[in-house]
């Protein structure tokens, strides 16, 4: 599909995600639930024993902020990236 | 991990974050029940200082602890009257009752029915997770025929509740229903019942993994998760009879009633301006700024 004909000039939002690792109790839900499959659980443990996310591949977050809606542990937030920020990778 | 350490999640603001890690378990959904009502807050322009949270006992009571707003935690099944009292006291609040199944259902039962035949202008967030958590996993009234649970090890056989039906048969103004994971849905929900003149319940359906799920043998949260997802089905206006909960069965979720009708500071002063005529003072102070 020739996204030009249907967006324009217009781009994907883009997020950063912010984890606050030591807050977390490993349930899951951000990774299983992301819709662009940002995020993954790590092998290392952080200072309560659980395994928490890390961003895989930053690159397809398009700014949803699920994530950030389903942690029951407010332990993950995103930011919007801003255009600048964008183009210098 | 210091700069980690420096960042703050926009809801920070709203939560008592020297409480923070809350005492619920690894799976639970109540906490995303709570970031979607901070998320609400933020959408709507209603000024902090103008609402008050209540909580009873039991997990969900918990939430008017974290959160940091004029919160009380009140006692066992009495958050509904404890709410009432502080609506009628001081008009302008807005009063929004964050409890669970248990709480308002079980124990406090009675008072929720009152509250919507009288049409208290108050929100009710009831996180449903079908047992009584926090004192060991009892059937509650909103246990599903079938279940296991502690005082049930060979599976409960009382009809439960359906709360929007009782809801709905009691006259709440508004009764959505809806799941965890609805996250977006909630808080849009949550924000048409704190704008709503009247009485509304939003019963938000949560996984308990250490109790009810690890009793009837159903994994972890992100098994009930997918149950939810799986088995949901959004269906708004739907007949409120049709909305009974049978064990692992069909979810249906969705906003079920949104009518219009006379809260019961507006019926006080319609009817005592009837009776008394002139010699009556209007109460409450909404519209007169």
């Amino acid at each position: 599909m020739n996204q030009k004909i249907y967006f324009g000039e217009l781009k994907a939002t883009k997020g950063e995600i912010h984890i606050i690792r030591d807050r977390c109790k490993g349930c899951g839900f951000c990774v299983e639930y992301c819709p662009k499959d940002v995020l993954a659980l790590s092998d290392e443990f952080n200072i309560k024993g659980y395994h928490p996310p890390f961003v895989e591949n930053e690159d397809n977050c398009v700014y949803c902020q699920l994530c950030e809606n389903i942690c029951p542990e407010f332990a993950i937030f995103v930011t919007k990236k801003e255009e600048e920020d964008v183009e210098k990778g | 991990m210091n700069d980690e350490a420096r960042q703050k999640n926009p809801i920070e603001h709203l939560l008592r974050m020297d409480r923070i890690p809350h005492i619920w378990c690894p799976g639970c959904g109540i906490g995303t029940v709570v970031t979607s009502f901070a998320e609400a807050l933020r959408k709507s322009n209603i000024e902090l200082d103008k609402i008050a949270v209540v909580s009873g006992i039991g997990c969900t009571g918990r939430v008017a602890g974290y959160i940091k707003l004029d919160s009380f935690h009140t006692t066992h099944g009495r958050a509904i009257p404890f709410a009432t009292g502080l609506k009628l006291a001081n008009p302008e609040l807005k009063v929004v009752v964050f409890s669970g199944d248990g709480d308002i259902f079980g124990i406090g039962g009675n008072h929720f029915i009152h509250a919507a035949r009288r049409n208290m202008d108050l929100t009710v967030i009831c996180v449903n997770n079908f047992n009584y958590a926090m004192t060991g996993g009892q059937v509650a009234a909103t246990t599903p025929t079938d279940a296991n649970a502690s005082t049930a090890p060979y599976g409960n056989f009382e009809q439960p509740f359906s709360i929007p039906y009782l809801a709905d048969a009691a006259g709440a103004s508004y009764v959505a229903r809806w799941t965890a994971l609805h996250l977006r849905r909630v808080t849009k929900s949550i924000q048409e019942g704190m704008d709503k003149n009247g009485f509304s319940l939003i019963e938000v359906i949560t996984p308990c993994v250490t109790l009810y799920a690890r009793r009837n043998r159903l994994g972890d949260g992100l098994n009930l998760l997918k149950y939810y997802y799986d088995k949901s089905e959004i269906k708004h206006g739907a007949d409120t009879r049709d909305l009974d909960i049978s064990y692992q069965g069909k979810l249906i979720v969705g906003k079920f009633i949104d009518r219009e009708r006379p809260n019961f500071i507006d019926a006080m002063n319609q009817h005592m301006s009837t009776v008394l005529g002139d010699d009556y003072e209007l109460y409450g102070r909404i519209n007169n700024d």
